[in-house]
């Protein structure tokens, strides 16, 4: 089996978002944990803006990096020819 | 081609049906509760609806598992391999979200306020380590367990062991915990004693896994998913409607939340409240002096209760006064060390309730900068815990065995989170409106005039409320009330002023959750046994039908020695639970991702990096638990062995790092894997090569 420059390119790509959204993940929930008391005095919806992503923000982000990875690599897998079967 | 294009055909007629199936089936499980409710309305006394809810439930679960059995190993193991995104997602869910989930998790956040959004946190965030690390690639790997991966990716016997043992471990210590939540529920709703409980949920647990394995518990974690979603929904709507007007009380209580925290601040200042508070510091005082006086005090105690029991008999007191003049006299400590005991844990119970209400909302309250500084750290380092835990436990990360395909277990990560979320961001939602609740109607109630559910649990079980009137002036003090934070979740129904088939109802979705995780769990501990260990390591020439045997026998073995170990109620339940997470996250998560994005990671640096990394998580844990700690002997004391001030629960934070710097360390020290691994690597990398290799278990 030997990888070809298109195989590398998709891996590469793939790290890439993979990189892109563990940041994301991490800004989300350590930066703005970090932060929560000097955030205390910022509302949204009534909610402390901490409480608030601690409650619902973090989470909704969170299922929205799920999905967005998935569309993202299921149509890189179409891109480069690496995609299995036929559609479902 | 052909042959393809008929799989991909079945396939979308297969998920067609199972939708079918399962809208039938909401259908049928909504009107049972509607019959029952117009039952109750016809005088179906309570304890009968609790009966039909349990029966009904676990007929059900009966059902399916009876439906489901097989004898065909990639059905027993994986559930065939055809488990759609959607379904299986569902399952997930059910299978993450235990007992304590359900019924816990608004209590911890009513009890904790910010602090506790921790584990809303770190129990939904982790599933992106799940979908960005793991998921995808085991599913190209697809064999049958997670010491399969490492088995074949690290080579040999020993990584595979080691795997083995890990996921004994915390699979083992998490089991008990739902065995024994299953065993609570099924007492309190049937009045049968604790022990009776556990086997007759046990009973429960094994119907579903016995003969179909993964393809049963599959299919009833479907249905259980329904069932206890159902259940945590109508009551939090219902109750949020009152408070927000809305049926959507999740975008509404923010307001509510306001209101809170302006009520906190009023009931922090509150005159009676500070008297309550001062009774309560007046008591730790008298308890701490006792304290200091040991042993004299012993002595000297004794004979004051004694002298008021003669005294109550000599002046003929009220049969009241000289009940509990007996009564001291009994429940006294029997000798000085009991004596230590019972006065330090009046102390530190008095101590506790002397101070103003935790507010809700602010992050990290502490008395000063150092003590906020040393909450927030243990917050961050409990969220990357939980987090890291959740990418690998091994009862989560085998159902991502079970997809069609690598398409479908991405999108299925995000049907599983997304259903996960959907009780997860309610349970804030849920514990802020009890709150709100409590604090306003009733605070400052007489006793006289109590809300009906408060009598009704306080008469119930004191361990989960319990109102005192300490200073006597007939009215309700916010700090003159004990809670458990248990009754959020169970009391909410009454609240709500809904039909006690709710209440029935609620019941039966924590028994759904409850035995839907107990399955997995049990499941991945007897596959690990019978595939792991007897398949690939003892008998390698056994027949399907000796494996499917061996496989069956050993679950029973696993499940009446975990229903062994939660019949004796094992100290400290909910450490044990959060223990498995610090312990599962240091042991597999380094080998599992470097396995995955690291080719030169080999067998001796994942073997000693995962030995390193659940090695000082427990060590950690053992000599800075009480619990452990008094089991193992230790005598430095804790605050000698605290590193950083971080909590044992959240032990993890050391190991996860170490298990990284061990697994890269050694791999460049020693030899790098042969090319054959590099081709295992690459093969998992890719949903589809040409000419590659074939790891498909069979």
């Amino acid at each position: 089996m030997k990888l070809s420059q298109k195989h590398l390119d998709y891996w590469q790509k793939n790290l890439v978002i993979t990189s892109v959204l563990v940041v994301i993940w991490f800004v989300v929930t350590y930066v703005i944990g970090f932060f929560a008391i000097d955030l205390q005095n910022v509302t949204f919806l009534g909610f402390p803006i901490a409480f608030y992503m601690g409650a619902q923000g973090s989470l909704i982000i969170y299922v929205a990096i799920i999905g967005f990875y998935a569309r993202y690599m299921n149509r890189l897998d179409h891109e480069y020819g690496v995609q299995e079967g036929e559609e479902q | 081609m052909t042959n393809g294009a008929t799989q991909a055909y079945s396939q979308k007629a297969f998920t067609q049906s199972l939708k079918k199936y399962y809208a039938f089936y909401t259908g049928g499980f909504v009107g049972f509760v509607v019959v029952l409710a117009i039952a109750e309305q016809m005088g179906m006394p309570n304890r009968w609806i609790g009966y039909c809810f349990l029966f009904a439930t676990i007929l059900l679960y009966a059902g399916i598992g009876v439906m489901s059995r097989t004898a065909d190993v990639a059905e027993y193991y994986v559930a065939g391999r055809r488990v759609p995104a959607l379904f299986n997602g569902m399952a997930t869910g059910a299978d993450w979200m235990s007992a304590a989930s359900f019924i816990g998790m608004a209590g911890s956040l009513y009890l904790l306020g910010y602090d506790g959004l921790a584990f809303i946190m770190g129990w939904t965030g982790g599933y992106c380590l799940v979908a960005l690390f793991l998921a995808p690639y085991l599913r190209k790997f697809g064999q049958f367990t997670i010491p399969d991966f490492l088995g074949a990716r690290y080579g040999g016997h020993l990584p595979r062991i080691v795997g083995m043992c890990a996921a004994i471990l915390c699979s083992f210590t998490y089991v008990v915990a739902q065995i024994y939540g299953v065993g609570i529920i099924t007492t309190r709703f049937t009045g049968v004693d604790l022990q009776v409980g556990v086997f007759l949920g046990l009973a429960g647990i094994l119907v579903c896994s016995f003969l179909g394995g993964m393809r049963a518990v599959t299919w009833t974690q479907v249905a259980q998913y329904i069932i206890l979603i159902i259940a945590y929904m109508i009551p939090l709507v219902m109750l949020g409607m009152r408070h927000t007007g809305i049926p959507i009380p999740h975008v509404a209580y923010g307001y509510t939340l306001q209101k809170l925290t302006e009520r906190e601040k009023q009931l922090a200042n509150d005159p009676k409240e500070l008297e309550v508070r001062g009774i309560y510091k007046n008591r730790a005082d008298a308890a701490d002096a006792k304290l200091k006086a040991l042993p004299g005090s012993y002595a000297e105690e004794k004979g004051k209760v004694e002298k008021r029991l003669a005294d109550a008999r000599a002046s003929n007191a009220a049969p009241a006064e000289l009940k509990s003049a007996e009564d001291a006299v009994k429940a006294f400590p029997p000798g000085p060390d009991e004596a230590k005991a019972q006065w330090a844990k009046d102390k530190s119970g008095a101590m506790a309730r002397t101070g103003p209400p935790r507010p809700h909302a602010t992050p990290f309250p502490g008395k000063d900068e150092k003590a906020r500084d040393i909450a927030r750290k243990n917050f961050l380092a409990l969220v990357f815990c939980l987090m890291v835990g959740t990418a690998a436990l091994p009862h989560i990360l085998m159902r991502y065995y079970t997809t069609p395909s690598v398409r479908e277990a991405r999108i299925s990560v995000t049907w599983s989170l997304f259903f996960i979320f959907l009780l997860y961001f309610s349970a804030p939602a849920l514990a802020v409106l009890v709150k709100y609740e409590i604090y306003n109607f009733v605070v400052g109630t007489p006793f006289s005039e109590l809300p009906r559910w408060v009598a009704n649990w306080h008469a119930v079980d004191r361990s989960l409320l319990n109102i005192v009137d300490i200073n006597g002036d007939g009215i309700v003090q916010l700090a003159e009330i004990a809670i458990g934070g248990d009754i959020v979740v169970l009391a909410t129904p009454e609240i709500a002023k809904l039909p006690y088939v709710i209440s029935g109802l609620v019941a039966a979705g924590g028994l759904a959750a409850a035995l839907s995780t107990a399955d997995g769990l049990l499941l991945t501990i007897a596959n690990a046994l019978s595939h792991d260990l007897y398949y690939k390591m003892i008998n390698p020439q056994a027949s399907t039908k000796t494996r499917l045997t061996v496989a069956k026998m050993l679950l029973l073995v696993v499940a009446v020695l975990a229903a062994s170990v939660a019949a004796q109620k094992p100290a400290d339940i909910l450490f044990l639970v959060s223990a498995a997470f610090s312990l599962a996250a240091a042991g597999f998560f380094p080998a599992l991702t470097l396995g995955i994005f690291w080719k030169r990671a080999n067998k001796w640096g994942a073997t000693l990096g995962m030995l390193a990394g659940v090695g000082v998580t427990f060590y950690y844990m053992a000599t800075t638990q009480p619990w452990l700690r008094s089991m193992f002997g230790v005598k430095a004391t804790i605050a000698e062995n605290t590193w950083w001030d971080i909590n044992p629960i959240s032990a993890g934070i050391f190991g996860v790092p170490l298990g990284f710097v061990v697994i890269i360390v050694v791999s460049l020290l020693t030899k790098a894997p042969d090319t054959e691994v590099q081709e295992l690597v690459d093969h998992v990398r890719y949903p589809v090569l040409e000419g590659d290799i074939d790891t498909r278990g069979t």
